[in-house]
């Protein structure tokens, strides 16, 4: 009898709880993770692929996770990693990161067709033209994602280092010859 | 022990050696052979660069305009000499990059022939607005190296209950003694200027500041200042770096500048008394600013001198006059030791911000063979900005940048102390330099990755707004296809 109304009973306390907690899944859902979308709108957006992830918020899915370090993502570069160890909470050496050499598109006017294909994958619309006009990329809005350089049906449109003028020169780090850090 | 309480305390500095002597104790030569070609930069001032006027081929006279001044902030640039314009294009700057910037090349005559100059009769009937303008269409900026646009400085005065003039005669470099000559020999003149920008800022009174070095300077300048009641000519310690604005302040009126303001928010305006002697040049003889006096210096020049020079001249030229010895070069420096640009070789021109040239042989080098730190803490000691320069040279190494920056890395004026006293040779204030520029790199690529967001979001409501109106269009045309239908079927069904 005793066995009985023991097994009643956990039964019943378990199926209560068990509606509770359907019951609390079902109104107090949380949509994501919010860290996820912190990391997500401190990252490029530009959905790139170059982490190795196949678009940004997979990567800041990893990255809330655990599974990626701070330094994944290549154009974002230290400041970005210095940001998601912040945001984390990460200890973060970042001697070892590589600064993304900045690229941007340019058109070869000498064998643009005009044929639209580049701007109409562009995500930052910066390149402008018309059907059968020479188009141009607007330097300041490229983010050099070379999007563009993979439709170009004649290899007009080439990636170019960014011009180093007196306005974005900027002094070298002295070499460290090994020594110890102070 | 009572002085030390009463005299204003200096923060840090060092006392580096001085080398003035032997370019201080000659008069300033002002026969320099007139150049073939003059390369004058387009951008010899902080601001916008001016825009040119005139056209390859003209013809024009020394002092005549040759590009005016763009924007708020922004200085003209005039003719240091009579002659045919041959080309407006890009030439290596006088920056340690040497990267091209855009300068007008001027062909002289040889007859240096003056525009024809209309001088006014007593410019103290002149409204003080007119002083600022005509100041600033002579393209005076200010000479200390900094080159800010006097007339704009002369505007803020007027605009911001400015009460206290101080004259930057300190002059702390090392090797650098133009101003000193320029006092001495130009007293008058300066004193003139002083009253000239008291007037044009509506100022009440002007301090001349000159460091104790300088002794026949500070003289000199108290013989002519002697009749002017509101000018007063003042002594303060030989210690690099004084001429900083806020160290000066701090010493001279004893009220400290808040981080992140301006000198004006505590009622003083620093000029330096080159730009005071322009401004008298300028202002009583119509004549803008085409030349200035420059130190030629350093162990490898066998005739160093203070020598006035037409701006544009090559640097080449000017050490060619001054007899250098190419081979003990061991590096070229425009400006003072201290926070002076390293240039990469002669071929560039002199500018408004060239206060010296040196040609240093490897002897007046600091060794660089950079040995690991002991932690003496000199570099704490020297910083007249109060920084850690050890632990922020630290945190740079290993990049982290924001560390730097909480050590306040923004407050450091590279003024190089820390680098000079450092017994290990550890190059901190390169470290800071490149940190300063990492830093602002950081910003922009920032402010481009919030900019970015914003263009593919704009793209992504473009592409919906399109799906959309398109989806309506395919709705509509539908709708009017089956309207088409049931007309057609009733007129059926009538018939």
């Amino acid at each position: 009898m005793y066995v009985l109304s023991a097994i009643v009973s956990l039964t019943l306390l378990g199926l209560l709880l068990g509606l509770l907690l359907g019951i609390a899944a079902k109104y107090l859902k949380v949509e994501s993770s919010p860290i996820v979308d912190e990391l997500e709108s401190l990252l490029p957006g530009s959905q790139c692929g170059q982490c190795g992830f196949p678009g940004c918020r997979p990567a800041a899915e990893a990255l809330a996770e655990g599974k990626a370090a701070a330094t994944i993502c290549p154009p974002g570069g230290s400041s970005l990693a210095e940001q998601i160890a912040t945001l984390l909470g990460l200890e973060l050496d970042l001697s070892t990161v590589k600064e993304p050499e900045l690229l941007v598109a340019k058109v070869s006017e000498a064998t643009c067709t005009g044929c639209t294909r580049c701007f109409k994958v562009c995500p930052t619309d910066a390149i402008v033209g018309a059907p059968k006009q020479i188009h141009a990329v607007v330097a300041d809005a490229c983010i050099g994602c070379k999007k563009c350089v993979e439709v170009c049906p004649t290899e007009c449109l080439q990636m170019h280092p960014i011009e180093v003028t007196l306005r974005n020169w900027r002094w070298n780090k002295p070499s460290t010859a090994g020594h110890a850090v102070c | 022990m009572l002085s030390f309480f009463s005299k204003p305390r200096i923060r840090g500095g060092v006392h580096a050696e001085e080398h003035k002597i032997v370019t201080s104790t000659q008069t300033i030569i002002r026969n320099f052979p007139l150049p073939q070609k003059l390369y004058i930069p387009l951008q010899q001032h902080v601001g916008k660069p001016a825009e040119p006027l005139i056209r390859v081929g003209d013809t024009i006279l020394k002092g005549q305009l040759l590009a005016y001044s763009q924007g708020m902030i922004s200085a003209p640039v005039h003719a240091p000499s009579s002659g045919t314009i041959v080309d407006v294009n890009d030439y290596p700057a006088p920056h340690p990059s040497a990267l091209p910037i855009r300068m007008i090349v001027l062909e002289t005559d040889g007859k240096d022939e003056w525009l024809p100059i209309k001088k006014i009769e007593d410019p103290f009937t002149l409204p003080p607005e007119d002083i600022s303008l005509r100041v600033g269409a002579a393209g005076i900026v200010g000479l200390g190296g900094a080159t800010f646009p006097t007339a704009v400085k002369l505007n803020m005065g007027r605009e911001n209950n400015i009460d206290t003039l101080i004259i930057n005669g300190a002059e702390c470099e090392p090797y650098l003694s133009c101003d000193d000559r320029l006092m001495q020999e130009q007293a008058e003149q300066i004193i003139d200027g002083i009253r000239l920008m008291l007037h044009g800022m509506g100022t009440g009174k002007a301090i001349v500041a000159i460091e104790d070095n300088k002794p026949e300077a500070y003289q000199a300048m108290q013989l002519a200042a002697f009749n002017h009641q509101l000018i007063q000519v003042i002594q303060i310690p030989t210690r690099y770096p004084m001429g900083w604005d806020r160290q000066l302040i701090g010493y001279v009126t004893g009220r400290e500048v808040p981080v992140g303001c301006r000198s004006s928010e505590v009622g003083v305006t620093i000029h330096n008394v080159g730009t005071a002697y322009a401004v008298h040049q300028a202002i009583r003889h119509g004549r803008p600013l085409v030349s200035r006096v420059i130190t030629v210096s350093g162990g490898a020049i066998s005739r160093p001198m203070n020598v006035e020079v037409p701006l544009g001249t090559l640097i080449s030229e000017v050490f060619h006059f001054c007899q250098i010895n190419i081979e003990q070069t061991a590096r070229i420096i425009m400006g003072g030791p201290m926070m002076g640009d390293a240039l990469p070789h002669s071929g560039l021109p002199t500018v408004k911000a060239t206060s010296g040239l040196l040609a240093l042989t490897a002897n007046e080098l600091k060794n660089t063979e950079e040995q690991p730190c002991i932690r003496c803490a000199s570099c704490i000691s020297v910083c007249p900005a109060g920084l850690r320069p050890l632990d922020m040279a630290n945190n740079i190494r290993i990049n982290q940048l924001d560390a730097a920056v909480d050590l306040g890395l923004k407050d450091c004026i590279s003024c190089g102390c820390c680098s000079y006293i450092c017994p290990s040779n550890i190059p901190l204030v390169q470290y800071f330099k490149y940190a300063s520029g990492e830093v602002a790199a950081r910003q922009q690529a920032q402010h481009k990755s919030e900019q970015t967001k914003r263009l593919i979001e704009a793209r992504q409501a473009r592409m919906e707004r399109i799906a959309q109106q398109q989806y309506e269009e395919e709705q509509a045309r539908l709708a009017a296809k089956a309207e088409r239908e049931r007309l057609k079927a009733e007129q059926e069904v009538s018939a």
